[in-house]
Formats: C-alpha cells, sequence, structure tokens
C-alpha cells in the first residue's frame, strides 16, 4: 500500500554555519546575558524614575467603542475601538484591545479594506512602541528638557517675522500625508505663509509609479489590483505581498486563490503567479515561477512584454529565455483575468509599459483599476528632498519644521542633507522619539503615539478613517494637528476640537453626532464623505489637496500619450530617475562581475525604514528569508560568494561609487550572480538602546538619482568575522520532508498521495484508552498553500501571550522565546529554489511525548484534549523540551519577561501570566481567549459557535492560512479542511497524534515550462 | 583456594610470615589513630578544598541568576549537569558491586578493597545527586518530585523517570550508606579499644553502638551483612537501569533504545573499577598498603575493566547496527552525525580513550605495570565521561526536525561545577581515608586466620 | 561471694579454645554463656546452642511492606486520588509503576535487617558489665573471651573458675555487675 516518490532533497538555506567544536568553549559570563536583555526591554532605574506614566484617567474627549461587533472578531470582555495606524501615510484600520483603559492588542478591522481584519508585522509590533520607555517625553531644547510653551514662546516672534516676509525662507519637511484634517492644516498655514515651501520625503517611496503613472497617464494615478480576480500573475520585481499600502489585502485576495479547485466549473481554479526578480521576496518564495535575473534585465523582459502584445511604441525586444513564450501563452489566454505588476523599484518607464500591457491585456478596469492618488499632496519625492536640500546649501532656508521625518538619518548620501541641515537658523523636529534629526534640531517636540491621538487617515483605495485614541498620552507630547496649529497662531487648540471640526466641515448631512459616532465605532468613515463636494477652502489651495475625493474606482485607464514613454537608447549621462521622464533602462558600461555588482536597496521586513529601530519585537523576530535576527547584512548569493570568497558572517566593506558601509554577509539562496542586497532601516545612531549600533546604515549607499539600485559596487573582505544571531542554524533538510507539497495536477490525478507518504496513523492504531472529549475537541488546520510567511502570526502570538524578548547573545544560544515560528524549506537549486513556508507552534499532540516524562504534572491534558503548561507547577527539569519532537517549548533560562518597567507593566495582557524564570512555556491554543468566550457561551447557555474563538496567531494571518476550532462540531471548518486528502500531520508516523496538522502545498506551475517539467518530475 | 585467598589479600614480605591479628590492627589502626598526618594527604586536601569553594561559588552563582550561565539551550535542554551526573552515578557502582557481587560469588580478594570502595560509592553518589538539584530551572522546589502531602493535592507524575530516578537514587544512597556502615561497626569497635586519647574513645564508641563481639552478635550480624549483600545486588542493577531509562522512555534517536539498561550498567561498573583503581593506586602508595592491596587485585580489577570495556564495545556496535537494521532515517542520521558531524571528534576520542587503549589489559605485562594499569583507569574514566556526553548532547543537538537543530556549548560555569564536584568528591574521600578504617580489619583477621575457613568468607 | 558477679570471664589466645569451652560448658549444662572474639569463629555460635536467626524473616515483611504499600501508594493516586489525562496514557499504567515498587521493596526491605539486626542484638548498648574488666578490650583486637554468667543456675563460683581452667586460660576474671 506505501506508494513512495524519491523527494528532492530539502535544505533550508545556504549557511554552513558550522561552528567548530573544537574551538574553545565561549565562557559567556552570565551577567553579560543578563545586562544584554535587561537593557532590551530598556529597563533602566534613571529612567524608571523620569518616565511618569500617568494612569489612564478620565479621558477629556468621548471616545466611542465599538460596539456592533460582529461576533466572530470579539472574544473577550474588555473593550474594544475602532482606530487607524498610520503606516509610510497609509491608513490600516485596526480595532484594538482595551483593558481598564490600557490598549494592548491591536487587531485588524474587518470593515476596513486595507485590512478586512488582518495586520501585519508593523501594526502588531506598534503596540510595544506606545509603551516604550525610550520614546521622547518632553520638549527639548538642544537636547536640555524644555516646555511646549517655552517652545510656543521661543518660536512665535520667528512667526511673526516670518510673516512679514510672507513665510519666505519657512519650510516644512513631512512625510507622505493622507490625513484630509492634517491636509487641510497644511494648506490654511501655506495661505498664511504663501512664500513657505512645503516637502516631502518618505526613504521608501512610490516615486517611479509616479513618475510611471505621469508618463502613461499624464498625471499622477494610484493604481489599484484584484487580485482575487487574477488567474495569471506577473510580478516584475514587485514583492506586492508585503509591501505597499495594499499588502495586507493583496494577501487575502492571493490567499483565496491558492486553493484547489476541481476544473469543473464548480470555481475559480487556482491562479498561478509568475515572479520575475531581482532579489529573494517573500512574494518570489510564494511564486509557481520564481525566475531571478539581474535587475537591468527586469526593464528588458518588461519590453519584450510589452513588444510581444504590440504595444504602440514599444522597442522591438526579444528574449529568448525557454520560459518566457510558455509565460506569454498563458498571459494572453487569460486575457482579461490577469495582471502585471512592476515593483516600486523599478524605474519610471517599466511602470509605463506595464499601465499599458495591462491595456493591452484587457485587465484595466477588471484586475486593475486606476484612481486619483489618495495622498494630499502627490510629489515626487526624492525631488521634492533634492530642492529642499539645494535651498538649504544656498542659505534660502532660515526655518525648518519637520514633521515625523528623519532625513538626518534617512537622506540619500549625495543631498548631503546633515551638513546643508547647518546651514538653517531655525531647526524643529517633531517625532515620535528622540532621533538623529532631534538631535540636529534646536527643538524636538515629541509627537503622540498614534494610540494617542486624535486624527483621521486614508487608505490605499481612498477610504477615511477616523484615528481615535485608546489612551491618554502616556508624556508631554503634542499631537500633529495641535503641532500645525502653531503656525495659525493657534498654539492651545485641542486634538480633538482640531479633527472634529474639521470633519464637520466636511459633512453636510445633517445629524452629524450619528455621522462621527458611526464612524468611530466602525472605523471607516462611510459614505458620506466621499460623495461631497471638495470644500472650497480646500479647493482654493494651490496644491488641490483632495480631502474627500470619492474613493470607489475613477479614471479608467486612458493612455493619455504614447509618447511619454516610448523608448530611446540610452543618452549619455541619462538614467531613469524618477524625476526625468527618460524612459529607458540603463545599460551598465561594464557588464555585471565581482568587480562590479549591482547593489540593490529594500526596506527592511522588521525595521522598515529605520522607525522601528527601538521596537524589541521586530528587532528579534526572524527575517522571513534570511531569519537573521538583531542585525542586517550584506546578502549576496552563494555563486557570488564563492566568486569572492566571502561566506556568511565574514565582515565585509561594501564600496559604490566611493562611498562605502561596512557589515557582515550572509549568502542567501535566489539571490542572482553579482547582485547585493543591503537593507535600509539599521545602523542607527540616536535612537532608543535597542535602536543603536546594530547593523550598518544603508543610507549612506543610496542616491537620490537612483535610489534603489546602484552599479559597479566592490566588496573587499576584511577578514574579520561577525557573529549574526539566526534562529536558524542547520542548512539542509536531510531529506526530511517536513513540508509536502504536490502541483495541483498531481493532486487532482492522486489526492490520497499525501497521506500515504506520510503514514497517517489511524485512529485504532493505538495501545492507549480513548480519551473523550467533552462537548469541545479543540485542533487547528494549517493551509501551506495559502501560508506567506509574513510573520505577523509570530509577532501577533506575542502581543497576546505576554512572551518576552531576549536579546541578540541569548538568540545566537537558541534560546528565543517565540511560541511560533515559520520553518523556511528550499527545494532545488540553490540559484533557483523553490521556497516553502511552514508555521510550527505547539502541535497538541493527543499522546504528547512531552507530558508522561514531566515529573511533576506541571504539563498535562485538557478535557478538550489541550495540551495545557501550569507554569506555577514546574521546577524547570526541561525534559518535555528534550522529548517533544517538534522543539517548540521555549524555557526562560533567566528572568527574561520584565517585572519592573513601570510602563511595559501596562502593556501586558491580564489574561496571561507573566512568567517567570525557570519555567518552561509553550502555545496554548490561546487557552485565555478560549475561556473567555467559554464563559460568554455558558452565561447565554449555550455552546461555542464555530469561528467564535480565533487564536492571535489565526486572527492576524492575512492569509486564512490558520483555522481553528472545534473537532466534534462536523459543520466547522477545522474539521471540514482535515478532511481534505492532503491533511497531513507532521510526524505523524511517532503516533504523537498532534492536533495541528497541516494542508499540503499545492503549486500550480505552468506545464509547459520545462524546467519545472523536471522538477516536477524528481517528484514522481 | 585457601592459600590464594591469603595471597589475594595480603603478600608477607618475605624474612617474616604473617604476625597474626594484632599486627593487622597495629598496621590499620596506625593509619587513622595518629596526630601525625601525611603531607601528601596535607597537600591535596588543601587543593581539593580549594576545588570544593569553587564548586560553592559556581552554584552560588547559578541560584542567583539562573541556568542560563550554562550552555544549555533549546534544543539541547540538557547539558553537563545530567552528562556529570549519569557519569557519577556509574562511578557508585564499583564500589556496591565489589561488597556486595563478590562477596556473594565468594570472591575473598575483594576485601582488602570493599571498605574504601564502598566509601566511593558513597561520595560518588552524593557528588550524582547534586546535578539533578541544580539542573532544575527552580531547585528550590526540587521536593515537589516527592510524593508529600500538600495543600495542593498534588502528586509526582509517576510515569517520569526522572521520579525513578529520584526513588532508585535516594534507595542506593541509603543502602549503601547503611551497608558500609554495618560494615564499620565492629572496627569501629576495635578503634574505640585502641584510642588513648579521651574524646576519640568516645565519638568511635557512640559509632560502635557498644559492640563487644558476642557470638550471637557476630550470628545476626553475618546473617544480617549477607542479605544486605544479597539486597544490594539487584539493586545495583536497577540504579543504573533506571538512569537509561531517562533515556530510552523518551522518542529521541540516539536515547530511545532497548540496549540502554545492559550497556549503562556494564558502562557503569567499568567507569567504577577504572575509578577504584584511580583512587587505590595512589593510596595503596601514600599508606604503603602494597601488603593488602597487592598486584594481584590490580590485576583483577584490571581484567573486570577489560571485561566491562568489551561489553560496552559490543554495545557501541550494536547501536549503529540496529540503528541501520530499523530503517528509521531519523536513527540512521542520528548515528551518522554521531560519527560524522560536527561532534564527531568527540566519539573518536572516546572510542580511542574507552575501547582502543583498555585493550592494553590483554597483555600480562601490561597487567604487571601499576604505571600502565593507571593511565588505563585515567583513560576509561575520561572515556566514560565522553561516552555520556554523546548521548546526551550529540542526540539532542539534531533530532527531527532540522529547523530546530543547534549547537551546545559548555560555558566556565559547566566546567566549574564539573571539576568542582571531582574536587568534592576527593576531598570527602580524604576525609574518609583519615577518619575511618581504609580496610575492613575484622575481615582481614578472619581471612587470614584460617583459610580454608575463610574461604567461604 | 560477697558482691553480686556479672559472671566469669576467661581470656584465651584462640579462637579454637572458644569453640571447645563452648562445647563442653554446654555438655556441663551452662546456658547463659557467650564468646567474644575479634571476628566471628566459625562454629561457635552453633557450640553454644544458637542455630538460626530472625533476619530473613523481618527482612521478607520489610520487603512486603515496601512493595505492596508503594504499589498501593502508585495506584491510588493515580488512579483514586489524583486522577488526570497524562498523554493519553491509562490512568493505571502498571508497567510505569514497576521500578518504584522495586526500589520501595529493597529500600524497606534493607532497613529493616539493619534495624532488625542491631535490635535483635540490643544495639546500641552504650555501657556493659563486661567493659568493666580492662583485659576485655583486647576482645576486638587478638584475644577471645568465654564468660560464664552469674545469673545461669547452675552457676557456681569456684567449680566454674575449675571448669574455665582446665582450658589453660590467659587469666580468668570476675565481671562485677
Amino acid at each position: 500500500m506505501e506508494h513512495r516518490r524519491d523527494l528532492p532533497i530539502q535544505w533550508r538555506s545556504l549557511d554552513p554555519k558550522t561552528p567548530d567544536p573544537r574551538a574553545p568553549m565561549p565562557s559567556q559570563l552570565g551577567d553579560v546575558n543578563r545586562r544584554e536583555f535587561l537593557s532590551l526591554m530598556a529597563a533602566s532605574l534613571a529612567l524608571a524614575g523620569v518616565e511618569g506614566c500617568t494612569a489612564p484617567a478620565t479621558v477629556p474627549e468621548k471616545i466611542v467603542p465599538y460596539v456592533q461587533a460582529p461576533e466572530d472578531v470579539l472574544p473577550g470582555r474588555p473593550l474594544h475601538f475602532a482606530t487607524a495606524m498610520p503606516f509610510a501615510g497609509y491608513g490600516v484600520g485596526l480595532i484594538v484591545k482595551s483593558h481598564e483603559g490600557r490598549p494592548i492588542k491591536v487587531e485588524g478591522n474587518p470593515r476596513h479594506s486595507a485590512s478586512l481584519g488582518a495586520t501585519d508585522v508593523f501594526a502588531q509590533a506598534s503596540i510595544l512602541d506606545l509603551y516604550d520607555p525610550d520614546r521622547a517625553k518632553s520638549v527639548t531644547n538642544r537636547g536640555a528638557i524644555s516646555t511646549f510653551g517655552a517652545f510656543v514662546s521661543a518660536l512665535s516672534p520667528r512667526l511673526e517675522e516670518l510673516q512679514s516676509r510672507d513665510g519666505a525662507g519657512l519650510r516644512f519637511l513631512s512625510g507622505r500625508i493622507t490625513s484630509p484634517s492634517e491636509g487641510a492644516l497644511i494648506d490654511a498655514i501655506l495661505r498664511r505663509f504663501p512664500k513657505a515651501d512645503w516637502h516631502q520625503y518618505e526613504p521608501v517611496n512610490d516615486d517611479n509609479a509616479r513618475a510611471g503613472s505621469r508618463m502613461a497617464f499624464g498625471r499622477y494615478v494610484d493604481s489599484v489590483y484584484h487580485l482575487d480576480r487574477a488567474d495569471v500573475i506577473v510580478s516584475l520585481d514587485s514583492d506586492f505581498l508585503y509591501w505597499g499600502p495594499a499588502h495586507l489585502r493583496h494577501t487575502r485576495d492571493f490567499a483565496a486563490r491558492r486553493v484547489f479547485n476541481p476544473a469543473d466549473g464548480s470555481g475559480r481554479g487556482m491562479n498561478r503567479l509568475y515572479v520575475l526578480e531581482s532579489t529573494p521576496t517573500v512574494t518570489g518564495f510564494k511564486a509557481d515561477h520564481r525566475i531571478s535575473m539581474s535587475p537591468s534585465k527586469i526593464g528588458e523582459l518588461t519590453t519584450a512584454i510589452a513588444s510581444r502584445l504590440g504595444v504602440a511604441g514599444a522597442p522591438g525586444q526579444e528574449l529568448n529565455e525557454q520560459w518566457f513564450e510558455p509565460m506569454m501563452r498563458d498571459l494572453k489566454s487569460h486575457g482579461s483575468s490577469s495582471i502585471v505588476i512592476a515593483g516600486e523599484t523599478q524605474p519610471p518607464f517599466v511602470h509605463a509599459l506595464v499601465h499599458a500591457i495591462n491595456e493591452k491585456l484587457g485587465n484595466t478596469g477588471h484586475t486593475v483599476e486606476y484612481m486619483e492618488p489618495v495622498e494630499m499632496r502627490p510629489v515626487e519625492q526624492f525631488a521634492s528632498l533634492r530642492e529642499l536640500a539645494q535651498a538649504m546649501q544656498s542659505g534660502q532656508v532660515d526655518t525648518l519644521i519637520m514633521l515625523d521625518v528623519n532625513p538626518s538619518y534617512s537622506a540619500p548620501a549625495d543631498l548631503e542633507f546633515s551638513k546643508n541641515l547647518e546651514n538653517v537658523k531655525l531647526r524643529v523636529s517633531h517625532s515620535l522619539y528622540y532621533d538623529e534629526t532631534a538631535a540636529a534640531c534646536h527643538w524636538h517636540v515629541p509627537k503622540h503615539h498614534y494610540l494617542e491621538t486624535w486624527g483621521d487617515v486614508r487608505a490605499y483605495d481612498g477610504s477615511v478613517s477616523i484615528v481615535q485614541p485608546l489612551i491618554v498620552p502616556l508624556y508631554e507630547t503634542k499631537s500633529s494637528h495641535e503641532f500645525l496649529s502653531i503656525f495659525l497662531g493657534n498654539p492651545t487648540r485641542s486634538n480633538y476640537d482640531l479633527v472634529r471640526e474639521f470633519w464637520v466641515g466636511q459633512y453636510k448631512g445633517e445629524e452629524f453626532e450619528s455621522f462621527w459616532e458611526q464612524s468611530l465605532q466602525e472605523g471607516v468613515v462611510q459614505n458620506i464623505a466621499l460623495s461631497d463636494p471638495l470644500p472650497a477652502s480646500l479647493e482654493a489651495s494651490p496644491y488641490r489637496a483632495r480631502a474627500s475625493r470619492p474613493a470607489s474606482p475613477l479614471t479608467r485607464g486612458r493612455i493619455t500619450s504614447t509618447t511619454a514613454w516610448t523608448y530611446s537608447p540610452p543618452r549619455e549621462g541619462e538614467t531613469a530617475s524618477a524625476a526625468s521622464g527618460g524612459g529607458q533602462f540603463r545599460t551598465p558600461q561594464a557588464p555585471p562581475g565581482p568587480g562590479n555588482l549591482d547593489v540593490l536597496f529594500r526596506p527592511d521586513a522588521s525595521v522598515y525604514d529605520g522607525s522601528f529601530a527601538n521596537n524589541a519585537w521586530l528587532k528579534e523576530l526572524q527575517h522571513p528569508l534570511t531569519h537573521l535576527t538583531w542585525d542586517n547584512a550584506v546578502l549576496i548569493g552563494p555563486k557570488t560568494a564563492h566568486d569572492l570568497h566571502a561566506n556568511s558572517e565574514d565582515m565585509v566593506d561594501l564600496v559604490v561609487n566611493g562611498r562605502q558601509i561596512t557589515g557582515a554577509v550572509w549568502v542567501i539562496p535566489g539571490q542572482p550572480e553579482n547582485v547585493v542586497t543591503v537593507h535600509l532601516g539599521w545602523g542607527r545612531k540616536v535612537s532608543g538602546r535597542n535602536g543603536m549600533e546594530r547593523g550598518f546604515n544603508a543610507y549612506a549607499l543610496r542616491t537620490s538619482d537612483n535610489p534603489w539600485h546602484a552599479t559597479g559596487g566592490r566588496i573587499r573582505k576584511r577578514g574579520e568575522k561577525y557573529k549574526l544571531a539566526t534562529t536558524r542554524d542547520h542548512h539542509v533538510t536531510e531529506g526530511r520532508h517536513m513540508v509536502r507539497h504536490m502541483t495541483v495536477d498531481d493532486y487532482a490525478k492522486d489526492a490520497g498521495l499525501i497521506q500515504r507518504e506520510t503514514h497517517q496513523p489511524k485512529p485504532d492504531q493505538t495501545m492507549y484508552p480513548a480519551y473523550e472529549n467533552i462537548d469541545y475537541a479543540w485542533g487547528m488546520s494549517v493551509d501551506l498553500s495559502r501560508c506567506v510567511g509574513c510573520n505577523a502570526c509570530i509577532v501577533a502570538c506575542q502581543a497576546e501571550n505576554n512572551v518576552p524578548t531576549v536579546g541578540k547573545n541569548e538568540v545566537a544560544r537558541g534560546r528565543e522565546m517565540h511560541w511560533m515560528r515559520i520553518d523556511t524549506y528550499f527545494e532545488g537549486p540553490a540559484a533557483e529554489p523553490d521556497a516553502y513556508f511552514q508555521p510550527m507552534f505547539c502541535q497538541h499532540c493527543e499522546t504528547a511525548p512531552c507530558e508522561y516524562v514531566c515529573p511533576v504534572e506541571a504539563t498535562t491534558h485538557s478535557a478538550e484534549g489541550i495540551n495545557e503548561m501550569t507554569y506555577n507547577r514546574c521546577i524547570g527539569t526541561r525534559y518535555c523540551s528534550n522529548n517533544c519532537p517538534y522543539k517548540v517549548r521555549r524555557f526562560n533560562f533567566f528572568q527574561y519577561a520584565a517585572w519592573d518597567i513601570p510602563s511595559l507593566k501596562l502593556l501586558y495582557n491580564p489574561d496571561v501570566t507573566v512568567r517567570s524564570r525557570g519555567v518552561m512555556e509553550k502555545c496554548t491554543y490561546c487557552i485565555q481567549r478560549i475561556n473567555r468566550t467559554r464563559i460568554d457561551a455558558l452565561k447565554a447557555d449555550r455552546k461555542i459557535q464555530d469561528g467564535e474563538v480565533l487564536t492571535a496567531c489565526q486572527q492576524a494571518c492575512p492569509a486564512n492560512a490558520l483555522v481553528f476550532g472545534n473537532l466534534l462540531d462536523e459543520n466547522s471548518r477545522v474539521r471540514k479542511l482535515k478532511s481534505e486528502p492532503r491533511n497531513y500531520g507532521v510526524l505523524a508516523e511517532y503516533n504523537t497524534r498532534p492536533r495541528t496538522t497541516y494542508l499540503a502545498a499545492l503549486k500550480n506551475p505552468n506545464p509547459e515550462i520545462a524546467g519545472f517539467e523536471t522538477a516536477q518530475h524528481n517528484n514522481g | 583456594m585457601g592459600d590464594q585467598n591469603t595471597v589475594a589479600v595480603y603478600t608477607p614480605p618475605a624474612e617474616r610470615p604473617y604476625p597474626g591479628p594484632h599486627w593487622i590492627t597495629e598496621k590499620i589502626g596506625s593509619l587513622v589513630l595518629t596526630p601525625h598526618t601525611p603531607i601528601e594527604w596535607i597537600v591535596v586536601f588543601g587543593a581539593v578544598f580549594t576545588g570544593t569553594l569553587v564548586l560553592l561559588f559556581a552554584i552560588v552563582w547559578l541560584l542567583y541568576s539562573g541556568i542560563g550561565i550554562w550552555g544549555v539551550n533549546i534544543p539541547v535542554a540538557w547539558g553537563f549537569a545530567i552528562v556529570n551526573f549519569v557519569w557519577w552515578i556509574g562511578i557508585g557502582h564499583a564500589g556496591t558491586l565489589i561488597s556486595a557481587i563478590l562477596l556473594l560469588l565468594h570472591q575473598a580478594w575483594r576485601q582488602s578493597i570493599n571498605r574504601f570502595a564502598e566509601a566511593m560509592t558513597l561520595f560518588a553518589v552524593t557528588c550524582a545527586g547534586l546535578f539533578p538539584l541544580i539542573h532544575l530551572g527552580r531547585p528550590w522546589f526540587f521536593y515537589w518530585i516527592a510524593p508529600y502531602p500538600n495543600t495542593m493535592g498534588l502528586w509526582p507524575q509517576w510515569r517520569s523517570p526522572l521520579v525513578w530516578d529520584m526513588f532508585a537514587v535516594g534507595t542506593y544512597f541509603t543502602i549503601s550508606l547503611v551497608f558500609w556502615y554495618i560494615g564499620l561497626i565492629p572496627d569501629l569497635a576495635t578503634f574505640r579499644d585502641r584510642a588513648k586519647h579521651r574524646l576519640t574513645q568516645v565519638v568511635y564508641g557512640m559509632m560502635a553502638m557498644g559492640w563487644r563481639g558476642s557470638a550471637y552478635h557476630w550470628q545476626q550480624y553475618e546473617e544480617a551483612y549477607l542479605l544486605l549483600a544479597g539486597l544490594a545486588t539487584p539493586l545495583v542493577v536497577s540504579v543504573h537501569t533506571v538512569v537509561s531509562f531517562d533515556f530510552t522512555i523518551a522518542i529521541i534517536p540516539g536515547w530511545h533504545s532497548t540496549i540502554f539498561p545492559p550497556y549503562f550498567v556494564a558502562g557503569a561498573i567499568y567507569s567504577g573499577f577504572a575509578m577504584v583503581l584511580t583512587l587505590a593506586i595512589p593510596l595503596r602508595k601514600i599508606y604503603r598498603l602494597q601488603e593488602f592491596i597487592t598486584m594481584r587485585h590490580l590485576d583483577n580489577m584490571a581484567k573486570l575493566m577489560l571485561a566491562t570495556g568489551i561489553i560496552v564495545t559490543y554495545s557501541y556496535i550494536d547501536e549503529a547496527f540496529i540503528a541501520f537494521y530499523s530503517g528509521n532515517p531519523y536513527e540512521r542520521y542520528e548515528i551518522v552525525n554521531r560519527l560524522f558531524g560536527l561532534y564527531g571528534w568527540m566519539y573518536w576520542l572516546l572510542v580511542a580513550t574507552n575501547l582502543v587503549i583498555p585493550q592494553l589489559m590483554w597483555s600480562s605485562r601490561a597487567r604487571k605495570s601499576v604505571a600502565a594499569i593507571f593511565l588505563v583507569a585515567l583513560s576509561v574514566d575520561l572515556g566514560m565521561w565522553l561516552e555520556r556526553f554523546v548521548i546526551v548532547v550529540v542526540s539532542l543537538h539534531r533530532d527531527f526536525l532540522p529547523s530546530a537543530w543547534n549547537m551546545y556549548y559548555a560555558t566556565i560555569w559547566d566546567w566549574a561545577t564539573l571539576l568542582g564536584s571531582i574536587a568534592l568528591f576527593v576531598t570527602l574521600f580524604l576525609l574518609f581515608f583519615r577518619f575511618f578504617p581504609p580496610i575492613s580489619i575484622f575481615e582481614m583477621k578472619k581471612i587470614l586466620h584460617k583459610p580454608e575457613v575463610s574461604a567461604r568468607a | 561471694m560477697n558482691e553480686p558477679l556479672y559472671g566469669l570471664l576467661a581470656e584465651f589466645k584462640e579462637p579454637e579454645k572458644l569453640v571447645e569451652v563452648a562445647k563442653s560448658a554446654r555438655e556441663k549444662g551452662y546456658r547463659l554463656m557467650d564468646g567474644f572474639s575479634p571476628y566471628p569463629v566459625e562454629g561457635l555460635p552453633e557450640a553454644l546452642g544458637s542455630h538460626r536467626t530472625k533476619i530473613p524473616a523481618i527482612a521478607l515483611t520489610g520487603g512486603l511492606i515496601g512493595g505492596l504499600g508503594g504499589y498501593f501508594m502508585l495506584y491510588s493516586s493515580a488512579v483514586a486520588f489524583y486522577p488526570i489525562n497524562v498523554a493519553g496514557r491509562p490512568l493505571h499504567s502498571w508497567p510505569m509503576f514497576i521500578p518504584i515498587t522495586f526500589e520501595l521493596t529493597i529500600l524497606f526491605s534493607g532497613l529493616f535487617t539493619a534495624m532488625g539486626m542491631l535490635a535483635l542484638n540490643g544495639l546500641p548498648m552504650p555501657h556493659h558489665p563486661l567493659f568493666a574488666v580492662p583485659q576485655f578490650s583486647l576482645a576486638t583486637d587478638d584475644r577471645f573471651f568465654f564468660c560464664i554468667q552469674a545469673n545461669d543456675p547452675l552457676f557456681d563460683g569456684d567449680k566454674c573458675r575449675e571448669f574455665l581452667n582446665e582450658f589453660e586460660p590467659v587469666g580468668v576474671y570476675e565481671v562485677d555487675v
């Protein structure tokens, strides 16, 4: 009966990282570790004294709880409030759980188009920033503690003077702004100071897309993709599942189509994803066909696609790759139900071409829609910042107000921002942390955390959310509204009034109160403001800020000019910068090679552009691809590493056009030859204690004319080693197949294969008595087809279960505390691997090996089949961990949890024990949520319904990969999923009878593509 | 046979025959009942006592900051502590084996070594018992493993081998202590009657419990001693069996193996004899006991080492064979990793010290050289420690899911605890040698009086 | 006999003498007597008429108590007092109860044996009339003593002394109570 197919070797990473056991045993003094992890939570008696963490007293303004809760979202007693998190300017709708006035956990808002109930790592971790004791706590004047009053009185004479000369010399610098009310304030300010100027800069921005749309349409438009409608998706270096204001939406829609549907028309089949990329991404590793190529090739490819589709004006470009023709056939055959997506990092002409390609394919209006930009003032930001830098250099700027930006750290190197900043007479910064910019300013006015502030923000599709505070500001901080209104001469206006009045002005219907309350309750301003005409005030503004244009699809892609992006051969010294519309890809003078490396700049998966640099949760979070923590690295491919004789953890100098940084190498699979990837956001100089001196600052190499891709890079080995802390030690899986996968075609042929080859034991194959579960038998199903490895579940679990961070040294020693991890398995050649993500956490085995070895009954089985930990009973023999075949138990080798940091005490979830030193811990299936729901159910004298209990990981998951529920309920989703033939339990042959089982990953490769044919051949 | 036994326990200098019981009283009594302490004793004691203080400090620091100061992690949650525990327990086995099993087997030659072998057992078990306590995450709750009436109405989890350990090691220590003390009583009486100083008279008198050598007493005494020996014999076998259960009961490749119980017992005896030799050889020199601890003893123990060593060798081979024979990929990989993995060098060092070097003992010439025997003994002491390291750490560091694999590095604190425990062991042993009769006086007298009778010792 | 005697104590050089005396003393009808030696003398107890001891019975009792009691503890706590689902194993996992039962059997049996031996010998006994005799200290060195107690019905000072002297002892001493 047992049918074996000889599967290809799976492996995990290219990092042999074989520490030499002959080396002298490292003598790690205990107190070093202690210092390390204490500093993590930034415990410092000095600070503990200073920070006056205000007990959440009565909130002066009325905030409205989220009362009309869909019952499958709210598991518990505490109040929940809808609000929105501004991330890079765009809003993500959230519902925040508040315990006794303390926000302790954020979840996605199902009614919010950018969230749909899901969250990403940043939203989950943002709660830690709120309570971060390292936040800026008071106004500082040249670093010395001062007061807001002092600042205002110092500023007002300057403002009068400025007003006298119409604000000449006054400049503002902010990030992307989508907040209608902020936009209104800005416009008011600019009317008061007509000669003043406003600049915007986000280190990670979409200038290229901007320029591209300008080339295509003669104007800025935002693209909205409907991945759920797409059968074939071609990504041109776009990481649309991990980045971008709509990535949660994208993941949800994409995952919805990663399901097997018999091709009998019963449902739309599985989608197919081609990813053509120049560095590995989460999206790339989910692809059915991932082709890595050097960055400059992407342009050629795009042109080739365009010319093949006969896009007018596209240059004839041929590409003889064996996968190209099949892919094109695939695209054409799926006409209007395909999408081609270009990455933000691609030059403008690629974007322009892609608009045309989608138009040709008939996708426009179906899978792709265009709309007016959501931003208040869409600009090309590198140009904007360059302009400011030049103005500062020539001394035209005497007052610079910076709003929540950190250009001293994140500005491209060529603008020499910090140097030019010296020429400005009055420099003011308004931000959450005392950062590099604040240090370079005369005044720093700390900013509210978004959970402390009133405001509003728009999502990628234009829908507006009111940001309502969850807690009284902990420190002497100001909201951006309050800060801006200083420049309108009324520094005392309250945050609440400013926001509310704006909406009173917007709202044209009667019954403003009910509109206001409904908007606050639901977290989305319901299509009332949207149909509104633009308020005169804003219409008149020089920047035509769109306070509230309809979010519904506006402009169907109309190609206004075909000349704007016509390909012309490269002219001398011209670059495809965002500013110039010149549309061609650079063909580098010298061919790429060890002496001439392509250097790519990418946002970091955990600290983004550096704004999360002090967030211990994110810093300790395993990078989705490299599994690195607490550092960034110089990422190169295996071949390149070999050419350079550089191995992981070698310190190297990376030199680009005379600028250089020093960092440690990390070799990753799937990286094209002669391409180096560095992540932005590390190597902060002024930050909290977790932020500083970790990793290297990649901005030092970045230039404004080509911020994503530099050529002519060289790597010099320094001959030193640098210890990188990774949560993964081993590089090959020794032919073990923890992740099972098939192609949809094979699955259609023989669905039972997975279960046969994994030896799933029958229920009666045991010597032990069956313990009957009463009413509930909890279990979980993990769909490996859906999981995109975004890590949101890990941080969600950390936030929900008070999981401590341990610091780099401890991670390096293999002591990270995360209750769940995402194992990444690679298959196939190192250059073009297939990757599979597998969330791994306590499997809640029915015959749990951990239980029978515990001498004190600290881990036992509940009547509902949950493998429970009794922390109070645990004496720490660690036998359970030794005997756990999945190694998902975590041990408190030290007192990791911070007992004594006042602000962090507010963070803890009161439903979950804060563990002490010396006890074992692990995933509990969020038993506190089950029990809370059970209480409600018992009160209502009913049983817990399916979907009523969501585990933290499940609730955060944008892909709906995790489903938890009652196995005794025939209609429960989890039971249906477990009945699928591709359901299997990891190591089930050991008869541990795991309650958490996995659905084998399905891939949908193009049968015409030979490379995959052979790969499949090995798969039997 | 009788003469053999005489020769066995005592080889008189050529010039004079056995001078009689009083001479033995003198010879052994004078080792202890003298104000003069050998300079070697003082020097060594000073050294090891310092070592004991290091152990004390290491433990205090451990209790203060947590077991994170050790190298343990996930997946290797057991490190030096458990390795040392198993090692010490093993060493403890020789004492009981010599005094009990050889007694039942009428191996009269045991008489001159059983006393300090038993003492060695006690001290080894003491050191061993230390580790399970301090290796806990919350050592101050160690007693939760024991069954005792408590307000929580809780009982230990009887299926856990750790609870079995607690009973096995506890029983082993108690019975060994009783056995040792019962054996001491007549000799303590001898000391009592021979002591000059009032204080020593009182102290030994108390410990002798008024023993006066009555015929009726001797009868009960010998019966009881024999019975205790009979009980200790299955006990000594059971203890290391139970210790091996710590591993066999688990499902980890490299642990989950049915050959462990005999394999561990053999290994225990192996290391036990090695340690007896390691101690006996220097001491017989320092205290000039060559007449009692003769070459015959060293020769016999060397042979026993060889024999148990061969059993251990067999176990190694069997382990590897079964792993491959099982067809279980995890078991197979475990062996491959053990031989050629990152800790492979340790395995080969183990093979060298534990399997190859001891083969010297085949040659009777080597067995006649005290130095050779001593070196082999040392090599086995090391080898058996390595064996336990390989079993505990190397099996754990790569088990099922490669994503969870990791390396283990001992820290300075691990080493301090290991070396400290050795120091403690030697300290206790030296104290014993200074204050108690290191060789059983009455048994020597008995066996030397009438060989043909005493053959039935 | 003006002062009360405990008995007469004869000192010998060889253990064989001791057995000899014991044998003939017993033939003479003496009963309350005892021999003392630095090490067990073969055949002496038999010569004195003591043939068997209760020690084995005591050991057995101890073993039974330990074993049965132990298993009862395991069974009652695991099945009756604190039944809980551990790893889906049966509450009465008897194979896993064996090691502890075994160890407890040995423990109790051993302790009973040792304690029993001391009890039967009436030890510890800090003082005994014999200790008053200076020569008796040699009983733990290389001399062998035989003592006929004064409370033996046949005891008669002079007769006894003559009887003991027949065996050429090193000396015969009166032992005061």
